[in-house]
């Protein structure tokens, strides 16, 4: 025992097992969400909604351009959920008809999200006027409506998948961009980032390695958003007749071709409308959640 | 009969965990309390209860608040509503917080009489509205009482905060940390409000502070508070003198004092969390001096003197504990000027910052650029890093001119001058490990191997007091004082020259203040470093400074040698500052007034 104080040498190394285990903060995110209902019912849902898609052809009965029956058949056993206006099996052509509307949904919601923040990212962090340009372009993107939008250059151009997932992909820039940007500016004038170019990182490496990651929380609840959006956009688009073309089986189309017999055999209509209605929900159920403990996460109040 | 009485306080967190327990406390009429403790030790805690209030999550389990006679805790919601503002008035530490931007402050004083008191006629509002403003030396005029809080300096805003809070005649004010961020002369102005109107007014007031040496100036009797408890209380002039605590010996050690160059006291360990707290005495990993006996069990309360009351087994020991140790002598440094500001002149937008601010840094010495908020001494750092270009004027390293942007300079004087930013809580990149973010300057500039980085990075850790297990961890893993560690050792592993340091310590507690400071001390001596000490803290500049350098309104209005500027200023305005810094030494040699 000493009787003075004893001197604390200046390096007193801290210990290791004072903290907790070391976490990446999507894991975090994850960790915390999953904890949530509703993201554990989207997730569910969604998850089911994919693998109907994907794997739905293998369990199909009968090929979704064959006829089976009469016209607006009533369920059978041959027909569980019935047929459709031109006689083909609605459960063949609901389990073949959800692998596009998925992948052109998540194709187009990945692409805007891609070019809205690779504008948001330029904007952000450039001169006001670049800033200005950039974003003032965007608002006049974002005052054409997507549907006239996409109609316009498909009946110019002629319907084809690639083209919708393109111009669908290209209507959500405006709307990504505008969140990315003011989440960029946010962050690009934290000291972390004048730290990095006080040292000389380069630009580019700035943006990915900096601000980018520390924009991901909003960008993930955009990319949910988004993705509910192309679900709604690319139904609505088959429907109107300039997307999927038939005799392809497709979710969105199905419900144009069949909607004359409602009356007669619903199934044809409401077996499509629940699949997208599903697919659509789980998302916006999981990105909501997710919205929520990423909001706590980031304030602290999460573990 | 004392105004507030608090008896055997505890408030809980989910899960049975205590933030503060076996809490008693007693204010008079006219009496002002400090409360005082670091980050996490309680104190706030203790300062809403007195408003029957408990943060979200928290709980008020048992325990007792009586004010003028009424047990607060028990009266219904209503009440309690009625009591907040009338009876008890809080001012909080963020005053443009507490302000509706969207309302003329007259209207808002206005407001609160309307609330509490709906019977007061216009003019008589108005009277008090001026009556109150006058008290807390504002204008009383309509120009003043109809601005609105942004036209008004921080200050300024602290004192309508006051003005608001005293309004309704309150009995007790409770007052969290109201100077912190406010500039030495508006805190000595605030302080000294504060006294005037308690004991004018008759009003008990608590004081929620974690500086040592604001406790001085302002209060009567401190309460000392260390991880949810009392550890020591009692008068001031009692407390400071013969300070029982280990724990308050050491809070004394880690403060620096403008009237003496001494080295600071770091507590090893860090401070105990709620959940987190050791048993027996909580201070015993930290304690010099602890015994078997407090490793375990209660720690009895000890009277010392009337009313000087102290939760230790070893008070009678602490005594001989030496809190302060002169510092080590100045290193001899050669008169060799490594870093020269030659007649910089820089604008913001349209406004000049900074008028012909002429400075040199010599090698291995230590500058402290001072100055008031706004002052341009920030702006200064910037333009020498090259994050601020818009200035006319040279900067050179030895002889060489810096580039005035980053973008332009070579990487070897990006490397030489190094940049530790004031906020440890917004320098780190949150989205990177700590090894990641002490690599990134050794990527850049020494291309370095995979496995020497690695080495590299445990080094440059190890060297600034952290253990290298640390790099795979976050930012948000770490405290305010690891992560400045952090920050430092990025600035080291570039091997730099020159280290300007802007006010890298005004976020964090007094005893981590200490160890970040003793830490920069020591790698200057060992490593020849130059610094240059941004801070607006005189009493850091006469510990660590060999030079000083006073700003004020974006001129340099005194330099010389540490002693000389601090013992015999010039300057009216350096006198000034002198004058308002809060001491704990200074202050015990002048009588005091109450």
């Amino acid at each position: 025992m000493t009787s003075g104080i004893a001197p604390v040498p200046a390096a007193s190394p801290q210990t290791v097992a004072a903290h907790a285990r070391p976490m990446p903060v999507w894991l975090r995110v994850a960790r915390s969400s999953l904890r949530l209902w509703r993201v554990r019912i989207g997730l569910a849902l969604a998850l089911l909604v994919v693998l109907l898609a994907v794997l739905g052809p293998l369990f199909a009965a009968h090929s979704p351009s064959a006829f089976v029956g009469a016209p607006f058949a009533p369920p059978s056993a041959q027909a569980p959920l019935g047929t459709d206006a031109l006689g083909r099996d609605v459960l063949s052509r609901v389990l073949n008809g959800g692998r596009t509307v998925v992948w052109m949904s998540l194709a187009a919601a990945s692409l805007g999200m891609v070019l809205g923040t690779f504008f948001a990212l330029l904007a952000g962090t450039s001169r006001p006027l670049v800033d200005d340009v950039i974003m003032r372009t965007m608002d006049v993107l974002l005052a054409l409506p997507v549907i006239i939008f996409t109609v316009l250059f498909i009946s110019l151009l002629g319907p084809k998948d690639w083209l919708v997932v393109l111009l669908v992909g290209i209507a959500w820039v405006p709307q990504v961009a505008r969140t990315a940007r003011g989440a960029t500016v946010e962050v690009a004038q934290r000291d972390f980032v004048r730290a990095a170019q006080a040292l000389g990182v380069p630009r580019r490496k700035i943006l990915l390695g900096e601000v980018l990651p520390n924009i991901m929380t909003p960008l993930t609840v955009e990319f949910g958003l988004r993705i509910v959006w192309s679900i709604g956009a690319i139904a609505a688009l088959s429907f109107l007749g300039y997307g999927i073309q038939p005799p392809a089986a497709d979710w969105g189309l199905m419900i144009n071709e069949n909607r004359t017999g409602l009356a007669v055999q619903p199934w044809s209509v409401i077996a499509p409308l629940v699949c997208i209605a599903v697919f659509a929900f789980a998302v916006n159920l999981m990105t909501e959640g997710l919205a929520r403990t990423v909001a706590g996460v980031d304030r602290g109040t999460s573990n | 009969m004392a105004v507030a009485r608090i008896e055997k306080l505890r408030v809980e967190l989910p899960g049975a965990v205590d933030v503060v327990d076996d809490i008693s406390l007693e204010i008079g009429q006219g009496e002002v309390v400090a409360l005082v403790g670091e980050s996490g030790s309680g104190k706030t805690t203790i300062g809403t209860s007195m408003l029957a209030h408990a943060r979200s999550g928290a709980r008020i389990v048992r325990g007792t608040v009586t004010i003028d006679g009424d047990e607060i805790l028990e009266l219904s919601p209503d009440g309690q509503r009625a009591l907040r503002g009338k009876t008890v008035a809080y001012i909080p530490q963020e005053p443009a917080a507490a302000l509706n931007p969207a309302i003329r402050i007259g209207r808002q004083l206005e407001e609160v009489i309307i609330d509490h008191e709906p019977g007061v006629a216009r003019p008589e509002r108005d009277e008090r509205v001026r009556g109150v403003l006058g008290d807390v030396g504002l204008p009383v005029t309509e120009e003043f009482v109809r601005r609105y809080p942004h036209q008004l300096s921080g200050g300024q805003q602290q004192r309508v905060a006051i003005a608001m809070a005293i309004i309704l005649a309150p009995r007790l004010l409770v007052l969290d940390e109201p100077t912190t961020g406010l500039d030495v002369t508006t805190q000595a102005r605030i302080l000294a409000i504060v006294r005037t109107l308690c004991s004018a007014q008759g009003i008990a007031a608590l004081y929620v502070t974690h500086d040592l040496a604001v406790v001085r100036e302002i209060a009567d009797r401190v309460i000392v508070l260390y991880a949810g408890r009392v550890a020591e209380s009692g008068r001031v002039d009692d407390v400071f003198r013969r300070p029982a605590h280990p724990y308050t010996l050491a809070l004394l050690g880690a403060v620096p004092d403008i009237a003496r160059r001494t080295s600071l006291v770091q507590i090893p360990g860090r401070a105990a969390r709620p959940g987190e707290r050791p048993s027996g005495c909580f201070f015993h990993p930290r304690c010099p001096i602890r015994v078997e006996r407090c490793q375990s069990g209660e720690v009895p309360t000890v009277t010392l003197a009337p009313g000087h009351l102290v939760r230790c087994h070893r008070a009678d020991q602490a005594a001989q504990l030496e809190a302060r140790k002169p510092s080590p002598p100045r290193p001899v440094r050669d008169r060799q000027p490594l870093l020269t500001v030659e007649r910089v002149n820089a604008v913001h937008g349209v406004t000049r910052v900074l008028h012909d601010v002429s400075l040199s840094v010599d090698d291995r010495a230590c500058v402290a650029l001072v100055g008031e908020s706004g002052s341009g001494k920030t702006t200064l750092s910037q333009c020498i890093i090259g994050l601020h270009e818009k200035y006319t004027g040279t900067i050179k390293l030895r002889d060489k001119q810096l580039a005035r942007s980053v973008r332009d300079r070579s990487r070897e004087a990006r490397r030489t001058v190094q940049y530790i930013f004031q906020s440890p809580y917004n320098s780190l990149n949150p989205r990177r490990t700590i090894g990641e973010i002490v690599g990134l300057p050794l990527q850049l500039f020494f291309r370095s191997s995979r496995r020497e980085m690695q080495t590299q990075i445990d080094a440059g850790l190890e060297r600034v007091g952290l253990s290298a297990g640390l790099a795979g961890y976050y930012p948000d893993q770490l405290s305010g004082g690891e992560r400045q560690r952090v920050s430092i050792a990025r600035a080291l592993v570039c091997q730099p020259e020159v280290l300007i340091c802007d006010e890298v310590t005004s976020a964090l507690d007094v005893s981590v203040q200490a160890a970040i400071v003793e830490l920069l001390r020591g790698l200057q001596q060992e490593s020849g470093l130059s610094l240059l000490f941004v801070t607006h803290n005189l009493a850091l500049v006469r510990n660590i400074a060999d030079e000083v350098i006073v700003l004020s309104n974006g001129r340099v209005v005194e330099s010389g040698e540490t002693e000389s500027v601090l013992d015999a200023p010039q300057q009216a305005y350096t006198k000034q500052l002198i004058t308002d810094t809060p001491s704990v030494e200074r202050a015990s040699e002048v009588t005091r007034a109450s």
